[in-house]
């Protein structure tokens, strides 16, 4: 072990965490459906442990349970952030099984059930917003980044405090325009990135250390 | 559905008339209102937290065959200076238009306009 690396495990370096910052957070990745937010919980476990978060889909809603990981550390030459990475269904204000029959082929009965358990999603999504210290919020730089669910994902964790990070996914799309996203909410840190591909995932980590290092004393709600 | 004469109904709320609610009164008012059929354009808003709680209310009433949830837009909360930040005055939500989702379709929304549609078939035609 370097003298750096024995530094970074002393008792002296957690006693200067603990002071002027965080070293293990619960980091929460948010956003509506099909944003990719399974698939970017996929990409940091592959690249830091080699494992994965669960399955993606086409079909919105393919996340109807929270998942997590614990223990992941992250790393960026001398500075390092230990999370615990949930992901989180995608929050909607409506569900409606039919588009599962008419969209995506699906029979009645399964597409019921999705959309039950897609609504159990959504509360869970929500009720976990209580339990993290800070959030990567996931939206679709294809798509119009005004809709309410993204802006009310962003008062909530403004109001309680939260560092937010925005990952602006699927730049790999042709019609991709993340300048739309960074001119509408330009109070927070705007990533492009491709979770598919990993493109620019690497800048992604380096301003997670930074933000989600940062001690902060988040409010109750 | 409430359609009175065959129509679809807009309501448009004072702040006065919700000012007096508590936080859970009011969504249940909202809610009930919604799920009736009503399409309701709110003087003041609610805050990022009542939002966030009216989409989990929502989501428990879904019902898969009568009620499919909420379409909802709103203008972002007013900004307050640094003073008002001070002395503990809150940002103050703005206009905000709340529907069945079978019936209202947000379709653009940015920080000065708000454009939505009936959907077709629904009272509209």
């Amino acid at each position: 072990m370097g003298i750096l690396e024995k530094f970074r495990e002393s008792k002296f370096s957690k006693m200067i965490k603990k002071v002027f910052g965080k070293s293990h957070a619960k980091i929460g990745i948010y956003g509506p459906p099909n944003v990719g937010k399974t698939t970017l919980a996929n990409r940091i476990l592959r690249d830091w442990t080699g494992d994965i978060m669960g399955s993606v889909s086409e079909v919105p809603h393919e996340t109807r349970r929270a998942k997590w990981k614990n223990n992941i550390r992250i790393n960026n030459g001398g500075s390092s952030l230990t999370m615990d990475l949930v992901d989180t269904p995608g929050i909607a204000t409506k569900i409606d099984f039919k588009e599962f029959m008419n969209m995506y082929g699906m029979n009645k009965d399964d597409s019921r059930l999705r959309a039950k358990e897609a609504t159990e999603g959504v509360i869970e999504a929500i009720r976990w917003l209580d339990d993290i210290d800070g959030v990567v919020l996931v939206m679709d730089a294809t798509q119009d980044p005004f809709t309410q669910v993204n802006v009310t994902i962003i008062g909530n964790l403004e109001a309680r405090n939260l560092p937010i990070l925005i990952a602006a996914n699927k730049i790999d799309a042709e019609n991709a325009s993340p300048a739309t996203l960074k001119s509408a909410f330009p109070q927070h840190p705007v990533i492009p990135i491709s979770a598919l591909t990993g493109y620019n995932t690497e800048n992604l980590y380096t301003m997670m250390i930074k933000e989600f290092g940062k001690k902060r004393h988040k409010k109750r709600r | 559905m409430a359609k009175k004469d065959g129509g679809i109904a807009f309501n448009l709320i004072s702040h006065q008339k919700l000012e007096h609610l508590s936080s859970s009164d009011k969504l249940k008012y909202i809610l009930n209102e919604v799920k009736e059929g009503r399409i309701l354009v709110l003087e003041h808003g609610l805050t990022p937290t009542e939002q966030t709680k009216l989409i989990e209310h929502t989501m428990k009433e879904i019902n898969h065959d009568t009620f499919i949830g909420i379409e909802i837009g709103g203008y972002e909360n007013e900004k307050v200076g640094f003073f008002q930040r001070v002395f503990g005055v809150a940002k103050k939500p703005r206009m905000t238009v709340i529907g069945p989702a079978h019936l209202l379709k947000m379709v653009h929304k940015d920080n000065d306009m708000i454009e939505t549609t009936i959907i077709p078939g629904k009272g509209a035609s």
